[in-house]
């Protein structure tokens, strides 16, 4: 297994100088200019100071192998520095936005804790409502409660967040008002007023993506338990006397749970991209919402880097998953 | 076995259909049978006669819906297994009654190791720690003969060959001592080696432990060299019974005389070939008021398409003590195919 996991780390690093190298250069070749975002006003020999500060004008590959140095090495050091308070990175250049002219991981960084709150609630809720109905609509295959799950699911996978996310708006925040259409980002918490106040605002995110993530994990794991639930192996575990909960909770489940967990791993980078869409409805702060203003403004750091820490923790979370497919199943050998 | 032992298990009239969207297939009609004390029940019949279908019935293991066992009872030490609640169900499953399935590669959790498929069982019905069991798990493995025991506990049923699963799959049905062990066609999945393997184990096994046998195979050579008894099973019915001496001496209905004729023999001539009997086994769509065995049976006549027949007896014993058969037709004593007799 260890020799597995290291051999595919190596493999990792030509795979993610690759990726980088082709999002640097895609992005690079959009249109557009850095300079856009600069007012009007500001003459064309400041404008070229500007753009000469901001490095637009190196060649490109100097700007890639630059960007790569910083992405890999001085932005590491800063964020030792940060948590340690040691001075390894020395007031080395970090990687700047365009638009904002801060370090771009210090925007991340801003960003994150929004997206990790609403996205990652929202996916921790949709893996506690999915698995349970997913076990329970295959055991009782056909009764009102699969029917009921297996419409709901079959709407939440085809209807796109941000129909559901305009729908739940225009229902609960708009015609009844119970809940506020935008997340308020400011909010600090302090007392259980303002604890109640951030779980109020996260309701409907939370519900949405909630939906559409339940609705794709319990329709795997409904199908998973069905396939399992006909072995052999379950007659035979009710013919060692076994009850319906050990045969179902333990014998099916753990086999069960085998691609259900494969997707749940290579789900969660999406949290963290943070869907993009469901933060834009609701007007969430967060990493989905940075990119979205990155691009627009012409902001090619930031939309660089955060692609690539997309595409990392894809490839990341793709290993997690074949890692834990060998653990969960013995039949699997890595080596 | 003595003839006048007490049965351990007495099935009657039982029913089992099977509910589908084209209609009700009757799997088990009206079966009834015995099994005494220490006795080897050998159970034969073509795929779809209903064999698996009603030693599963026994224990209420098929899936309902679709499968409804409608009427009959079952015996266990004069309990009803029909009647009992499912947590009493539970404690005989394993417990009184152990059961071995047809193919190992899929009868064992793929997930869970061999010593864990083995030692759930005993917790269960014997209350045994997790030390106890363990090392009541290593002595049934040693008894059904893999080596190495205490070290293959820990292993993952993939690790194991075909014949060491049903091995395996034999120590879990043996592990709570049960009285009556059911055996589903276990070595139809085996090639012949691991066959004749599993035969010698378990004649060994029920030497040292003495506890009655249902077997169910569709091979007349495995019954002729194991059972004390044989039911031959024909459209969810008994068509015949009889000591196994007796059915292969004097076979009285002509499917079973057809099975005889089926297996194939190593002395006498090559270019003889392979008998088969023609057509296929009823769909039992209805409860029949026909023969099932009509459409194939060269001594169809009227009746038979009338009249399902009655199990009468032969030998003038009472219905169920000797041998019985149930058919219009009466083998003349001349009609008694010869070459059984070595089969």
């Amino acid at each position: 297994m260890l020799t597995y996991v290291l051999r595919r780390l190596l493999i990792a690093i030509p795979t993610l100088l690759l990726i980088s190298l082709v999002i640097f250069f895609l992005v690079d070749l959009a249109p557009g200019s850095p300079a856009s975002e600069i007012p009007l006003t500001v003459d064309a020999a400041t404008r070229a100071k500007i753009l000469e500060s901001l490095g637009v004008n190196a060649p490109l590959h100097e700007r890639y192998f630059l960007w790569l140095k910083q992405f890999f090495w001085i932005e590491p050091q800063y964020a030792i520095d940060h948590l340690f308070g040691t001075d390894l990175a020395q007031g080395a250049q970090r990687i700047i936005s365009y638009s904002s002219r801060s370090p771009v991981f210090s925007i991340i960084a801003e960003r994150l804790p929004q997206t990790l709150t609403v996205i990652g609630t929202a996916y921790a809720v949709a893996i506690l409502i999915a698995l349970p109905i997913g076990i329970y609509s295959a055991y009782r295959q056909y009764s009102w409660v699969d029917q009921l799950g297996t419409f709901v699911s079959m709407v939440g996978y085809s209807v796109p967040t941000f129909f559901t996310g305009v729908v739940l708006i225009v229902i609960f925040a708009v015609k009844l008002q119970w809940f506020p259409s935008i997340y308020d980002t400011t909010l600090k918490i302090t007392d259980w007023g303002s604890l109640w106040a951030q779980v109020h605002q996260m309701i409907l995110p939370v519900a949405v993506l909630g939906l559409y993530n339940a609705a794709e994990i319990s329709r795997y794991t409904r199908s998973s338990m069905l396939e399992n639930l006909g072995q052999d192996y379950v007659r035979t575990a009710r013919a060692k006397g076994m009850g319906e909960r050990v045969v179902v909770l333990k014998h099916v489940a753990r086999n069960s749970m085998i691609p259900v967990v494969t997707i749940i791993a290579l789900g969660l980078p999406g949290v963290f991209g943070g869907a993009i869409v469901t933060e834009q409805v609701f007007k969430i702060n967060g990493i989905g919402a940075a990119l979205i203003g990155a691009i627009h403004a012409n902001d090619l750091p930031m939309v660089q880097t955060i692609t690539f820490i997309t595409a990392i923790l894809i490839v990341t979370f793709n290993l997690i998953a074949d890692i834990l497919y060998g653990i969960l199943d013995p039949r699997i050998r890595y080596d | 076995m003595p003839d006048g032992a007490q049965p351990v298990l007495q099935v009657r009239g039982l029913k089992t259909v099977f509910r589908t969207r084209a209609g009700e297939v009757h799997a088990v009609n009206d079966v009834s049978f015995h099994l005494r004390r220490g006795e080897l029940l050998g159970v034969v019949g073509e795929s779809g006669s209903g064999k698996s279908v009603t030693m599963m019935s026994l224990l209420r293991l098929l899936p309902a819906p679709p499968a409804e066992i409608r009427s009959g009872e079952v015996l266990l030490d004069g309990r009803d297994l029909l009647k009992i609640s499912d947590a009493e169900l539970r404690e005989v499953r394993g417990g009184k009654v152990g059961f071995v399935f047809q193919d190992p590669m899929t009868s064992l959790n793929p997930v869970f190791t061999v010593g864990m498929q083995i030692t759930e069982a005993l917790r269960r019905h014997m209350g045994l720690d997790k030390a106890a069991a363990e090392t009541r798990a290593v002595d049934l493995l040693e008894l059904v003969g893999i080596p190495d025991a205490r070290k293959r506990l820990g292993a993952y049923p993939h690790q194991f060959s075909g014949g060491m699963r049903q091995r395996v799959m034999i120590a879990i049905a043996l592990s709570c001592d049960p009285d009556v062990l059911i055996a589903d066609e276990p070595t139809t999945a085996l090639d012949v080696t691991i066959q004749a393997q599993i035969l010698e184990l378990v004649k060994e096994l029920r030497r040292k432990l003495g506890m009655a046998i249902i077997w169910i195979t569709h091979d007349l050579g495995v019954i002729a060299g194991i059972a004390d008894r044989v039911m031959v099973m024909y459209g969810g019915q008994v068509v015949e019974q009889a000591p196994v001496r007796e059915l292969f001496a004097n076979p009285q209905h002509p499917y079973t005389r057809a099975l005889l004729q089926t297996i194939p023999k190593i002395s006498g001539e090559r270019e003889a070939r392979l008998k088969v009997i023609e057509g296929q086994p009823p769909m039992l769509a209805a409860v029949p008021a026909a023969c099932a065995f009509r459409d194939r049976c060269e001594f169809r006549h009227d009746r038979c398409d009338r009249e399902n027949p009655l199990r009468r007896p032969v030998d003038g014993k009472t219905l169920g003590q000797g041998h019985d058969v149930a058919c219009h037709w009466q083998a003349p004593a001349a009609a008694r195919p010869q070459e059984v007799a070595h089969a």
